[in-house]
């Protein structure tokens, strides 16, 4: 069983930053990828200070866990050193956001923690550049492929209640399906996703009506129907599915599948999803490729995970 | 569901690539970039009157210089994803494999970044290139003596 339950971690508030390629009213917007900085490294770290200052100006954080995409966490490690506040650095792919709701809402189960900053924060070139081509270098784009979103999140998990109450979270497996194309995330992600679901619902003995909503990360269009097939088999019908990534680019020309990267679960959810308002009973699964290019050149199949987080919503 | 299983249906639902329209595109693109190179040399070796090889060599250098300058634009990317491979096998795809390379290193430094990355696409065509030419120069001594 690896399921728990939380009872005094809510979701505070959210500051968000994105570029005009994401289809999302955010809290900063970018006008472009460098951001008035040198490299695209410094510009993802200027956007995760600028989100995690604005958070801190309201509250008194005391601890950040923060996550990114870029080699051995470079790029947050490098922003916590200018920032005095104690630090967590956590990586699974583009599920690290649910991965660090969840440590957070169990610090605050058994610390002295009160308000805790989960931050995030993804970056189209640079993550083209660790896991692709150059920039600039020419490929056909694949029917399969997806768009690594650009933008980064700082949310607060706080003790003090708010009306998004952290109310259960599962602890996901990593799943390999045998699955070797890594231009096809959604079919990487899809079985992880489904049993992070199907566990969930056993462990706390829940039918999957209990949810409004069920949201997952980045599958994609083509992943999210593997994802659907998959639960259907198992007799599971999900009331409303979304898919963060299908939702958060449209555009036809950079992308038939939708986002990736680990800032579109969040920057959905907090931007979209709970100002709408229309939904009591939220499932989150962040699905991650657990992906790593050497072991990928070695033609070796790539594992995925995925966590999920129960919220509700007053 | 297990992994066969799974693997299979992954492959159906990825109704993926139309090779033959790609095929085709790379084809009728790369032969018109092929029959532009032949009229420039043409045209150069009538106007100035040069030796072919000397006319040859302007033409590629020509044909570099706009891949390069398309590259660091960054228009090259667009039109290869529009009129796919026929634009990477001729001489162009090669200069666009190490402008791109360049741009993308050129704040790691002149050794770790530029030097090291320069040929990190390129490297596998000099390579295999090389090799290739080794294989059918042989071939040739054998078959014609």
């Amino acid at each position: 069983m690896a399921s728990i339950r939380f009872k005094n971690a809510y979701l505070g508030v959210s500051k968000t930053i994105s570029t005009n390629n994401e289809r999302i009213d955010t809290t900063f917007k970018v006008d472009n990828y460098f951001y008035g900085e040198r490299t695209v490294e410094c510009a993802e770290e200027k956007m995760q200070i600028k989100v995690l200052d604005t958070l801190r100006n309201g509250e008194k954080i005391d601890l950040v866990i923060g996550a990114d995409l870029s080699n051995q966490l470079g790029i947050t490690n490098k922003v916590m050193s200018k920032i005095d506040i104690p630090y967590l650095g956590v990586y699974s792919a583009c599920s690290s956001y649910v991965e660090e709701l969840i440590l957070a809402s169990n610090f605050l189960k058994n610390s002295c923690f009160k308000n805790i900053a989960c931050l995030i924060s993804s970056h189209n070139l640079d993550s083209e550049r660790t896991y692709r081509y150059p920039v600039e270098y020419g490929t056909i784009t694949r029917n399969t492929q997806t768009f690594t979103a650009t933008g980064a999140i700082a949310s607060l998990v706080t003790k003090s209640e708010t009306n998004i109450k952290i109310e259960s979270a599962t602890i996901g497996k990593a799943i390999d399906y045998g699955v070797k194309d890594a231009n096809n995330m959604g079919a990487v992600m899809a079985p992880g996703a489904a049993d992070t679901l199907i566990n969930h619902l056993k462990d706390l003995k829940r039918d999957i009506s209990y949810y409004d909503l069920v949201l997952t990360g980045d599958l994609g269009k083509l992943g999210s129907d593997l994802f659907l097939t998959i639960l259907s088999k198992n007799d599971i019908t999900i009331k409303k599915h979304i898919d963060s990534g299908s939702i958060l680019i449209r555009d036809k020309e950079l992308t038939k599948q939708g986002a990736s990267g680990p800032i579109c679960l969040p920057i959905v959810l907090t931007e979209k999803i709970l100002k709408e308002n229309k939904y009591k009973r939220i499932l989150i699964i962040g699905t991650g490729a657990l992906f790593n290019t050497t072991m990928s050149n070695q033609k070796r199949s790539l594992p995925c995970i995925s966590h999920a987080v129960s919220l509700e919503v007053n | 569901m297990d992994k066969e299983e799974y693997l299979k249906l992954v492959k159906k639902n990825n109704k993926e690539k139309n090779i033959i329209k790609n095929a085709l595109i790379s084809f009728l693109v790369g032969g018109f970039l092929g029959s532009i190179f032949h009229i420039l040399t043409s045209l150069i070796i009538s106007y100035c009157s040069v030796s072919k090889e000397f006319a040859c060599g302007i033409s590629l250098f020509i044909f570099i210089l706009v891949a390069v300058v398309l590259t660091g634009i960054g228009v090259f990317d667009k039109l290869v994803s529009k009129y796919k491979f026929g634009l990477i096998i001729p001489i162009t795809g090669f200069a666009h494999s190490i402008a791109s390379s360049l741009l993308e290193y050129k704040k790691d430094g002149l050794i770790t970044g530029l030097g090291a990355n320069m040929f990190k696409l390129a490297g596998a065509v000099i390579l295999y290139g090389s090799v290739a030419g080794v294989i059918f120069a042989l071939l040739k001594v054998i078959i014609y003596g």
